[in-house]
């Protein structure tokens, strides 16, 4: 760099800090520290995509048009000539057909949306399964929960804007759920809709939401949501020298800067690719929205398909039993309200309260920066496996009729099927991954007490054969002693000596129960003690073995080395 | 809460060493680059190669835009040709930049891990109190606080806090609403005489075309002139299936004998689950498939469900044949079509509403 560009550049500095005070801000931002670990580029996905959403939506908003006045396309596409449509399935034409681009940036739009809602799922899994959403970051995962929700609701609002036959028929969905809700479904429908469905107003008010209200509270919530991480600080993955009390990893600038930075483009360039060679929506080969015609085989963004999976599976009639109530002349819609509201406010619900079930089950306090390996959480591991059994399970049923035809099944029988296994499946999982979870820490166990398997066997001059292993060092030793060994809950009786019982006693005593359920199967960490003992045990034997195996090599390598002289000779 | 003695065992932020001692940090074995100047060149091209591709699929893009002017908007192929090569300039324009700068970061940058301690978020002690303080002396200075409780200045604010957003949410709620007419859901297009068309020309049926095994989907005669918007809101409502069964494996329903013409069936295409069009009709089993949730329906036995979420049957258009052979409707549906809501077995047709209605189309 040139003197003169310094001085440019500290005169610059100088200005904005005189003004700002910006560099106190520097100073803390600029060598922050960050752990590395593949697993935490799933959230950087989900926020790349999103900008990516708004950079796309940006050049779509410049050829939409919100509008569901008639117009009969004059367009270049000779197959919709003269057909009645609105201006906003027109304009999504003109777009695709007479943008150059147009198509390209459309596909990226709704391409980098499924990514978006897919990499917050896998991030929100990560962060689950590691226990990154404890004390303190525990507001933090309801804010993802909420940019989660959001996702949803933005990626719902623009499918339905081309205003197609597909679309069309996800909003009358959509109407049809509505209406399902008790008292005030009917009225809800009028306000969304500006009277009766479809009418001439959701779409400029889906376009609204879409483009202002939604992303602008994703926005907001994103701010927030990477305003935390730097506040808390990351987590990371235990190993040697990373604590509770430390972060150890590389700083944003320049590594992070760069790495994270380039990320962004990686994202955009695969998104990029993805949309140039794969057609999503062709929405001219579904044409304008008509309330008559559907097709088999249609499906909703992968998204929604749980929900779709949950209406399709909820039987109208259950053992000859209506599932749809007519109470005092009024009707209740529990055949839509159970598994298009009631179920998915349930799964959510639980998702967004999970980290505080969970505290109250360790009745821990402390702060926790240093990630869980999963198996040593069996019951949590259990839970989420056992819950994306229960939502993937959901996803199939949302799209039994292409799975019925692929693999030349009955769509009845997938969905009877579906029906039984939504509540078997969830629970076996659950069990399976918590035996396979406490297998997994046995093993952990052993391997710490034993060591690595060398694959070498000594025999000893009396005849005994023993394998040689080789002791862990002190790196692997400590990734598997080092994590939270839980108890269950001990509590205060139910009544002091003097026979009064306290307040609070049924609370604590829910709590002792959700601690069991937690704790009271689970595999001690090798105390060093064990390990002591276990090493002195070994450490003769091991040693021993270490002699006579070098003994047994050498004596290898002399008969191979006369097998060859020998070989050679027979050559000759 | 629990008990006191049980929060302090977890209460300070220790690390679960479980009696082990922290190993400290792993041994950092250096990169090549850091020791070979001969491998740090090389990283050094291979990042600028990539920034290099990257510029050269700015330019594809560029190319791709302008070269490709000329494709014909009427060919889908053609169309997908040109956003493909600009897709691909794209592609390469970001993921150079992208892998250059990760590669460089990888190879070229620091990566021995530095250490920086973190601080509980609780504030201190002093602060907290600090800040009650803060927030006790605003309170007095304010009047709230302290001595006096000025309890009608609190809740007159309060109330007027809690209301004032009505007057903008009211309108705003009124009007989206239009006219909040929800009988209209009781009514469709159909009438006494009003002939079933072909859905979509609007060519009409008579019962002699309709022959056995076949099905129609039908539109009210008239709803094709309607303007388009309430087009669209009369044919939610109004579509039919027109199905003729042999008359023989027809099964009619009490109370309905006279509502069918010789084996000839009109129901409502509209699910009676959340409102798709039920478009799918078996033959050989008399069964229509609602291709949405698959609700199944037996229009040999009233459209009673079979299979699937819908619990009621669809509603069944009376249909008769008028003097010159044309199926027409006796009436409108005599129930309201499509998904259940709330109050859909309340308002009948004494609400007044009704009157105004057909004037106001």
């Amino acid at each position: 760099m040139g003197a003169k560009l310094d001085r440019a550049a500290s005169g610059t500095a100088n200005y904005v800090d005189e003004r700002t005070s910006i560099g106190g801000f520097v100073k803390f931002f600029a060598r922050k520290i960050f752990p590395d670990h593949w697993s935490f580029m799933l959230g950087e996905i989900a926020l790349y995509s999103f900008i990516i959403l708004l950079l796309s939506g940006v050049f779509l908003t410049a050829f939409y048009v919100p509008s569901m006045t008639e117009v009969h396309y004059e367009g270049p596409f000779a197959t919709m000539h003269g057909v009645e449509m609105t201006e906003a399935f027109a304009s999504t034409l003109k777009t695709s057909f007479e943008v150059p681009g147009g198509l390209l940036i459309r596909q990226i739009h709704h391409w980098s949306a499924l990514l978006f809602i897919a990499a917050i799922l896998v991030h929100m899994c990560r962060v689950f399964f590691t226990g990154a959403f404890r004390k303190p970051r525990e507001l933090n995962w309801l804010v993802g929960f909420t940019l989660f929700v959001l996702g949803l609701a933005a990626g719902f609002t623009g499918y339905s804007l081309p205003d197609d036959v597909l679309s069309g028929n996800g909003l009358r969905i959509i109407d049809g759920i509505i209406k399902g809700v008790p008292l005030i479904g009917t009225y809800t429908s009028y306000w969304l809709f500006g009277g009766e469905y479809p009418g001439v107003d959701i779409i400029p008010r889906l376009f609204t939401a879409h483009i202002l209200l939604v992303p602008g509270l994703i926005l907001a919530l994103i701010a927030l949501h990477l305003f935390l991480v730097f506040l808390h600080k990351h987590t990371q993955y235990p190993g040697g020298g990373r604590s509770h009390r430390n972060v150890v990893g590389l700083p944003l600038f320049p590594v992070y800067t760069a790495k994270a930075g380039g990320f962004f483009f990686v994202v955009f360039g695969i998104v990029a690719l993805v949309a140039s060679v794969f057609t999503i929506n062709p929405v001219w080969n579904y044409g304008p929205y008509d309330p008559s015609p559907v097709s088999a085989g249609t499906q909703p963004d992968w998204y929604i398909l749980f929900v779709d999976g949950l209406l399709r599976m909820w039987p109208g009639w259950l053992f000859g039993l209506p599932t749809e109530w007519e109470l005092w002349g009024y009707t209740l819609s529990l055949n839509i309200i159970l598994p298009a509201v009631i179920v998915p406010a349930l799964f959510f619900g639980i998702i967004a309260l999970y980290p505080w079930i969970e505290a109250w089950a360790t009745g821990d306090r402390g702060e926790k920066h240093v990630l869980d390996r999963p198996r040593n959480v069996p019951v949590r591991t259990g839970i989420g496996v056992a819950f994306i059994v229960f939502y993937v399970l959901l996803v199939i049923e949302g799209s039994n009729d292409i799975v019925a035809n692929l693999f030349h099944l009955s769509l009845n029988d997938i969905t009877i099927f579906m029906q039984w296994a939504i509540f078997l499946l969830p629970p076996l999982a659950f069990w399976i991954t918590k035996r396979i979870c406490l297998g997994l820490q046995r093993k952990d166990r052993e391997l710490v007490l034993h060591g690595h398997e060398t694959g070498t066997i000594v025999r000893y001059e009396h005849g005994e054969y023993v394998e040689v292993h080789e002791p862990l060092d002190a790196q692997e030793t400590w990734l598997r002693v080092s994590y939270e060994n839980y108890t269950p809950l001990e509590i205060e009786p139910e009544r002091n000596d003097h026979g009064v019982a306290r307040n609070g006693y049924r609370w604590d005593r829910f709590k002792q129960r959700l601690s069991r359920f937690y704790f009271e199967e689970r595999i001690e960490p090798v105390t060093p003690a064990e390990l002591e003992a276990a090493r002195h045990h070994h450490g003769g034997a091991s040693a021993h073995g270490k002699s006579d195996a070098a003994e047994a090599e050498s004596a290898d390598k002399r008969l191979d080395a006369e097998w060859n002289e020998l070989d050679g000779d027979a050559k000759k | 809460m629990s008990a006191p003695d049980n929060n302090h065992e977890h209460d300070s932020t220790t690390d679960p060493a479980n009696g082990h001692e922290n190993p400290g940090l792993p041994y950092h074995r250096p990169r090549r680059a850091d020791q070979d100047p001969k491998a740090d060149k090389k990283a050094e091209r291979q990042v600028a190669a990539l920034f290099g591709i990257s510029i050269l699929g700015t330019v594809i893009a560029l190319w791709a835009y302008f070269s490709m002017n000329d494709a014909d908007p009427g060919e889908v192929s053609e169309i997908q040709q040109v956003n493909m090569w600009i897709g691909l300039g794209l592609f390469l324009a970001m993921i150079g930049i992208g892998l250059g700068a990760i590669h460089w970061a990888k190879s070229l940058m620091r990566d021995h891990e530095m250490v920086e301690e973190r601080h509980e978020l609780r504030s201190s002690d002093e602060s907290r109190e600090g800040a009650i303080q803060h927030l006790k002396d605003g309170a007095t200075d304010s009047g709230l606080g302290g001595v006096k409780r000025r309890g009608v200045l609190k809740g007159s604010l309060i109330t007027a806090l809690a209301i004032a957003p009505l007057a903008v949410l009211v309108p705003q709620i009124g009007n989206m609403g239009a006219d909040w007419n929800v009988s209209k859901f009781r009514h469709t297009m159909w009438g006494p005489g009003v002939r079933l068309a072909r859905d979509p020309d609007g060519a009409l049926i008579r019962a002699a075309d309709v022959t056995i095994g076949s099905v129609f989907h039908v539109i009210p005669d008239g709803l094709n002139d309607l303007d388009h918007h309430y087009l669209l809101q009369e044919k939610a409502k109004a579509v039919v299936l027109l199905v003729r069964l042999d008359p023989q494996d027809l099964n009619l329903q009490e109370g309905r004998e006279d509502w069918s013409f010789d084996g000839i069936v009109a129901y409502s295409k509209i699910c009676t689950h959340v409102g798709c069009p039920v478009a799918l009709y078996e033959q050989q089993t008399h069964h229509l498939l609602c291709p949405c949730h698959q609700s199944t329906f037996d229009v040999a036995n009233g459209a009673k469900v079979v299979f699937g979420p819908a619990k009621r049957p669809l509603p069944q258009l009376p249909i008769a044949v008028d003097d010159e052979g044309y199926i027409v409707a006796q009436a409108d549906f005599d129930e309201p079509i499509g998904p259940s809501y709330w109050d859909r077995l309340k308002g009948g047709d004494s609400v007044p509403a009704d009157t105004s209605e057909e004037g106001g189309h």
